[in-house]
């Protein structure tokens, strides 16, 4: 339930929150790469670390509050008005937007830190700078609106920066194509979002979150049904969701922070953050949450796959963060029970999927930008501070206690046991995979035999790179106390309700142990089949026919090569012969008729004069007749 | 009073100019033969007021005399011009506009 208050006090700086990152972005992209690139990096970092201990006030005030006044809103100005037609530049700030707030000012400075070094060598670094500052504030005016049509403004935003900033290396074909691809895909979501917005007007007659959340119990259940439907398409395009998850592992062409900053802090989150935001419409509409559940259930299951199968460290946490939203997307189709999970795990993943890109940003610096891991091996003692850190992001992720992971994620196996068999076993084998996947990179990544080539000198990352790690590494370690005491629920209850005892068919006890032991499985039968051996520096060729689907990423870009790109373009063909024949051809045979009877009548114009007379006179006689002819009758 | 001379006469002059025009190549020729034509014109128009007992017919002649002087101006310097240029008045020589 969204009903909002008139901001007051601290609340009234909430633009600025949003305005410093806007302002960085402007002012490096209008001044230009090479007058700004001096302090670039700095103001970079500096707007966003400033917009962060913003939010962290905003946070304390909030938290002064009395729970039932946690929503406020601050009205800026009148963006549209036109006919019955309203929307406002406002910003809703309550305890959902506030932790997403902290999440991308927290986790996007620091990866903004980390790409000071990272981006050393780069002559486009300021440019750099202005994309990510733009990013981050394109996600805090997604989550900060107070209506569809802003939250909208923030949803291209974060499509336009994203397309940028995986085209950075726009020189790199494979860059510029993989930019259009996230682009195009994206689109299609896109649509969904539009049209949800205008039904949502043509529904409830307005945007904001406060009338439609007031509204939304009157609507026809069809009404909302299709609601949900568009705003999950939606979801699927940001969040890369089957079937819309192909541009996924093709944008990690982008430099490696671009793909933590996508992964962990914006982007990919803003599709479950819609769904959540929405809560008042799919709380009506049971057919729209189990599309959303079975979305979320046959994405972790279809990530994870491919996770298992790449060998490519940045694609492998590609397929992991799939899986991941996968689980968010699946409890936020669970509804009131789900949406705190949902939330919940996407800070955790923020925090550890941060980690384990930057390291494995750091383990690219050292190793010359390699991303092979079958050229890795033995890195750990090269690199303490990267191993250590990069280790707490794999037991978060794989759920081994009291990692924050295993919190975040026993949780929602629990849910989705509660609400369905089928759904719980298909998270329940899916942490199973992660374990196997992780464990699987961790090895070939850090542990085993040296492979890398003479000469190669891995090295520790400077100080500048390391230090987020660190503060990552922590946060992922204890990101589970978020769910101290039952934190998170009760936090977040004002916005998406509270929900009443789950009914489990086993003790919770026992649940948590299973889940544990498939994760410990995953380990082992990782241990077993990679760990034991040698790894060969170059992929196998004889391999099963599962793992050479998981390489192609399970057809999915075949998929949608056959089913709409090849008829798409037999379709545009057919309409440029029709254009080429028909259309052209009746213009062109007009004109080609007129011109060969003038070639044929100019012969009159002989250019004697008397024989005009002679016409002339002919002419005037012919009058004459026909008058006299019209005089006699 | 009868008319009928008179017309005869115009259409005599119109048919006579009409011929000349048609047959004669000299420029000045032709000339002289649109004139005869303007003139039988003027005639019957002239012999239809006087029949009739208004007007019209006699303005109309009017209008007739006044575009015959200002075609004379325009028509002689016309053939003048043409005829330094080319050292010939015939309307068959000046044949350059065609297809």
């Amino acid at each position: 339930m969204v009903n909002p208050e008139q901001a007051g006090g601290a609340f009234s700086l909430l633009w600025v929150i949003i305005a410093l990152p806007a302002l960085g972005a402007a002012l490096i992209l209008v001044m230009g790469n090479r007058r700004t690139s001096a302090f670039a990096h700095l103001l970079g970092c500096a707007t966003v670390v400033v917009s962060f201990a913003l939010s962290l006030v905003e946070l304390v005030a909030l938290l002064g509050r009395d729970e039932s006044h946690r929503q406020v809103v601050q009205h800026l100005y009148t963006w549209i008005h036109a006919g019955s037609f309203h929307a406002d530049f406002g910003l809703l700030y309550d305890p959902l937007s506030a932790v997403f707030l902290l999440l991308i000012t927290g986790v996007g400075g620091l990866i903004h830190i980390y790409s000071v070094g990272y981006m050393a060598h780069d002559e486009r670094r300021a440019r750099f700078f202005a994309y990510l500052n733009l990013f981050v504030a394109s996600m805090l005016t997604l989550v900060l609106a107070d209506n569809y049509l802003l939250l909208f403004l923030g949803w291209e935003g974060v499509g336009l920066a994203s397309y940028l900033l995986i085209g950075f290396w726009q020189a790199r074909t494979s860059a510029a194509v993989a930019a259009k691809k996230a682009f195009v895909v994206n689109r299609v979501g896109d649509i969904g979002m539009a049209l949800g917005t205008m039904l949502v007007f043509a529904t409830f007659g307005t945007v904001s979150f406060a009338g439609i959340s007031a509204a939304s119990g009157h609507a026809s259940q069809t009404t909302l049904t299709i609601l949900g439907l568009l705003f999950l398409l939606a979801a699927c395009g940001k969040s890369a969701q089957v079937p819309l998850q192909s541009w996924l592992l093709d944008a990690m062409e982008g430099p490696t922070p671009v793909s933590a900053l996508i992964h962990a802090a914006t982007m990919v989150t803003a599709g479950v953050y819609l769904v959540v935001r929405s809560s008042f419409i799919f709380d009506h509409t049971g057919a729209a949450r189990t599309a959303v559940v079975i979305v979320g259930a046959v994405t972790l299951i279809w990530g994870a796959v491919i996770g298992c199968a790449k060998d490519d460290i940045k694609k492998a946490l590609a397929g992991s963060t799939m899986s991941q939203i996968g689980y968010m997307m699946l409890a936020a189709g669970l509804g009131v029970a789900g949406y705190p999970l949902a939330i919940f795990h996407l800070l955790t993943h923020g925090f550890f999927k941060a980690n384990m890109f930057l390291g494995a940003g750091s383990v690219m610096h050292a190793m010359d930008d390699d991303v092979d891991m079958r050229h890795y091996g033995a890195l750990a003692k090269a690199l303490p501070i990267t191993f250590v850190t990069f280790a707490l992001g794999y037991l978060a992720i794989i759920g081994i206690p009291p990692f924050a992971g295993f919190w975040s994620k026993d949780r929602i196996i629990e849910a989705a046991f509660a609400d369905n068999f089928v759904v719980g076993l298909a998270a329940l084998i899916g942490a199973g995979i992660t374990a196997f996947y992780m464990t699987r990179l961790m090895l070939m990544t850090y542990l085993g035999q040296k492979r890398w080539a003479d000469h190669v000198h891995p090295h520790e990352s400077p100080t500048v790179m390391t230090i987020p790690l660190i503060l990552l590494g922590a946060a992922s370690a204890l990101g589970g106390l978020l769910l101290l005491n039952n934190w998170i629920v009760d936090w977040l209850a004002p916005v998406v309700g509270s929900a009443t005892a789950e009914h489990l068919p086993v003790p919770v006890a026992v649940l948590t142990v299973i889940t544990v032991i498939v994760v410990l499985v995953g380990v082992a039968v990782a241990w077993l089949t990679v760990g034991r051996h040698e790894v060969p520096r170059t992929a196998p060729s004889k391999v099963s026919f599962v793992t050479r689907a998981a390489r192609a990423d399970l057809y999915g870009d075949l998929a949608n090569e056959a089913l709409l790109m090849r008829p798409g373009d037999e379709f545009v063909n057919g309409l440029v012969t029709f254009d080429d024949h028909v259309v052209d051809g009746a213009v062109t045979g007009t004109g080609n008729a007129f011109s060969g009877m003038s070639a044929t009548f100019r012969r009159i114009q002989t250019g004697f004069v008397r024989s005009y007379a002679l016409s002339l006179l002919g002419g005037a006689v012919v009058v004459v007749f026909i008058m006299m002819a019209v005089n006699l009758t | 009073m009868s008319g009928s001379p008179f017309l005869i006469l115009s259409a005599l002059l119109f048919t006579i100019g009409c011929v000349g025009v048609l047959t004669r190549r000299n420029a000045i020729v032709v000339f002289m033969c649109v004139e005869l034509m303007l003139n039988a014109s003027n005639l019957a128009l002239v012999t239809f007021a006087r029949v009739n007992g208004n007007l019209d017919g006699q303005v109309a002649a009017f209008f007739v005399m006044v575009v015959a002087a200002a075609e004379v101006v325009v028509g002689l310097a016309i053939i003048m011009t043409i005829f330094r240029t080319r050292r010939s008045a015939s309307v068959d020589d000046a044949s350059l506009l065609k297809y």
